[in-house]
């Protein structure tokens, strides 16, 4: 009864968040709703007895991702209306695409059944005493492995990237020089001088 | 998965040499600067030969590793050699032009090895989550590479483009994986192959559909290939150089794959949709390259037109038409190679050029390079003694034999018309008013490119049968006897 409740309370309110999300009018809003629709989305995950995953999707995306969002959408000087009229021209061939896909995704569901052996490949056997994360661990660390690295090997590339596209050396800026700083000698940089009473320097 | 021991990485070594060495060469990178370019791009050179003997040296038979997620058979293993030798070259191609265009970063030739990575395990994919992987890996190394001269506009809306573009086709063959696996139950080559030969249902018809097109983008087949022309433009000739050589390839090894195991069963249908994406790309790439100013738009769109005639060879869905495709395509990529070599060394004033007009008088200034060239465009034409014409031979006889008249009628037709634009280039070299002479200089890494793609095709007429059987036998592992 209860989980019933929790389940409709979450399961409307990530409705409602996610149709602010694409209404409201002032963009700072979007996110905030959005960051909304992320926490009623990891309730419903709870619900399902996915604490991991719950977990998992406050912090990174409500943690990094949304609050990454943010700041973009607070410090980027975007006009949001001029960006929404360009697009209007292009909504005629967007409703025609989408109308063909949507026409598609009926026929699927209408025709849609699984494959015989279907419930036999999906079926993975599991260890009732374990938690999830520990199941998981086991999953990606063991089965997944190979994608697991390749996934590595991808985000390295995409670091690599990110430095080969944006950084550049601006000339005129100060930098700290460690090394400079450590040799620096008192004798070099400083001179002591006695200052005798009432003549100065 | 339990008792895992190191032998089962073993087919795996190639691939996770590279990785290390790439990894140990940024490292190199980091600490030496941008300085170590040279250095490190030959390095990378060494890196693939060595993986290269180390494909070879495998025992040559099929080995499934990683829970059914990679797997290495004498199909992959051709594959990946030509892979390998594509690199290569790119690397070496690269070089000169990298420091006559102050493109001074290391990470260039570190971009190209990850990317490399991508397209072996591409074609070693087993799984639809290791393809997909792998595939990503191979892009968004693409992408960047695309716009590593972020400084100018080209380059930059390039990379801009084809990374978006790309991330819609990403999407797209997500879509279809998702659909595959709520029906099948299963990434696993293997047991899709088993369910879909059981059951065929439409959900799995439309996934196949959707899979189909996400890749077709990535050999830029037409009607997914709007992103190529302005790409291979914007983006320096020596990175449109490595993006006509290999990914392309990789990209059909991971086609071919995908359509003779898993959907196998679905023979019927996948045949229509190689067979539109090929007569498409023929028209579009014969017809819309007879309009063009710029020399790599004009490669840009031949490119489409060869991807036109490759997809024949898998629409011909026999041994012949497979072992067509691989040995169209490493001749493909030869007369790729040299022609970059070309477009790469025509600078004047310390500008590169990309204008057809730009090589009027090439014939009497440099006419070693004229003639080079002009053999080069006659083989991609399909002149006879030449090693591009039995490509095309190949490819068309598989076609025939498999009932694809149609198609085969208009692939001889789009050649013909295509052969224009080969042969006005050499008309512009031989006939026009000279223009001014080049600067000279061509460093030595380049004309060994030049000899050696010069001397397989004049040469390859003396022993035709060789890499054809080398390719026979590739096939073979992908299409058992039985089947074709």
């Amino acid at each position: 009864m209860i989980s019933a409740i929790a389940f409709y309370l979450f399961a409307l309110m990530t409705v409602f968040a996610a149709i602010m999300v694409i209404t409201a009018k002032n963009p700072v809003h979007s996110v905030l709703f959005l960051i909304l629709a992320f926490f009623n989305a990891a309730g419903l995950f709870v619900l399902l007895g996915a604490e991991f995953v719950a977990m998992i999707l406050v912090i990174v995306y409500v943690g990094a991702v949304a609050v990454l969002f943010l700041f973009v959408v607070m410090m980027l000087d975007i006009s949001f209306s001029e960006l929404r009229q360009g697009a209007l021209q292009y909504v005629p061939i967007g409703l025609v695409v989408g109308g063909i896909l949507l026409a598609e995704l009926i026929f699927i569901f209408v025709g849609w059944h699984i494959a015989p052996s279907a419930m036999d490949n999906r079926i993975t056997p599991m260890d009732q005493t374990v938690q999830n994360t520990e199941a998981l661990g086991r999953v990606l660390y063991t089965d997944y492995i190979f994608a697991f690295q390749v996934s590595g090997l991808i985000l390295l590339v995409a670091m690599i990237g990110a430095i080969v596209l944006t950084h550049r050396r601006r000339p005129g800026v100060r930098r700290q020089k460690i090394a400079d700083q450590n040799a620096r000698r008192p004798q070099d940089v400083l001179d002591i001088q006695k200052v005798t009473p009432g003549k100065g320097i | 998965m339990s008792d895992f021991s190191l032998s089962s990485l073993m087919p795996l070594a190639p691939e996770l040499f590279l990785a290390v060495a790439g990894m140990v060469l940024l490292v190199v990178g980091a600490f030496m600067g941008n300085r170590s370019l040279r250095l490190i791009s030959w390095a990378s050179v060494v890196c693939y030969g060595i993986a290269a003997v180390m494909v070879v040296s495998g025992d040559g038979g099929r080995a499934e590793t990683l829970g059914g997620m990679f797997v290495m058979d004498g199909y992959a293993e051709l594959i990946k050699i030509f892979i390998l030798v594509g690199l290569a070259v790119s690397a070496i191609l690269s070089i000169q032009y990298l420091y006559q265009e102050q493109i001074l970063k290391f990470e260039y030739p570190i971009l190209i090895l990850f990317s490399g990575i991508g397209m072996m395990l591409m074609v070693s994919a087993h799984d639809l989550l290791s393809l997909y992987v792998a595939l990503e890996l191979q892009s968004l190394s693409l992408y960047v590479l695309a716009a590593i001269r972020r400084t100018h506009l080209r380059s930059a809306e390039s990379g801009m483009k084809y990374f978006i573009l790309g991330a819609i086709s990403s999407g797209v063959l997500l879509f279809g994986i998702s659909l595959i696996y709520g029906y099948t139950g299963t990434t696993n080559f293997a047991l899709i192959g088993q369910a879909l030969g059981a059951e065929i249902s439409l959900g799995a018809l439309i996934g196949m559909v959707f899979i189909l097109a996400g890749l077709a983008f990535k050999v830029s087949a037409v009607p997914f290939h709007m992103w190529t022309p302005d790409v291979y433009e914007g983006a320096p000739t020596s990175v449109t150089a490595f993006f006509a050589l290999v990914p392309k390839l990789a990209a059909l090894g991971l086609i071919a794959r995908l359509v003779f195991e898993p959907f196998y069963p679905l023979q019927d249908d996948w045949v229509q949709i190689i067979w539109i994406l090929s007569a498409a790309s023929m028209l579009v790439g014969a017809f819309a390259g007879l309009r063009q100013e710029n020399i790599k738009r004009l490669l840009a769109y031949s490119s489409i037109g060869n991807m036109g005639y490759a997809l024949m060879g898998i629409a011909a869905g026999t041994t012949a038409g497979l072992s067509g495709l691989i040995f169209y395509m490493a001749v493909y990529m030869i007369m790729t190679a040299g022609t970059f070599a070309v477009i790469l060394s025509m600078r004047r004033q310390d500008v590169n050029l990309e204008k057809i007009s730009d090589l009027a008088g090439l014939s009497h200034h440099m006419p070693k390079l004229a003639y080079i060239l002009a053999i080069l465009m006659f083989s991609m034409s399909g002149i006879p003694p030449l090693a591009g014409f039995f490509g095309k031979f190949v490819i068309f006889q598989s076609a025939m034999e498999s009932h694809l008249y149609v198609l085969a009628v208009i692939g001889v037709l789009t050649s013909v018309v295509s052969a224009y634009y080969y042969l006005r280039v050499i008309k512009v070299m031989f006939f026009d008013t000279p223009a001014e002479p080049y600067d000279g200089h061509i460093s030595w890494g380049r004309w060994i490119v030049l000899a050696g793609s010069v001397g397989f095709i004049l040469l390859f007429i003396i022993s035709p049968s060789s890499l054809l059987d080398i390719c026979r036998t590739a096939a073979v592992y992908l299409i058992p006897s039985s089947l074709s």
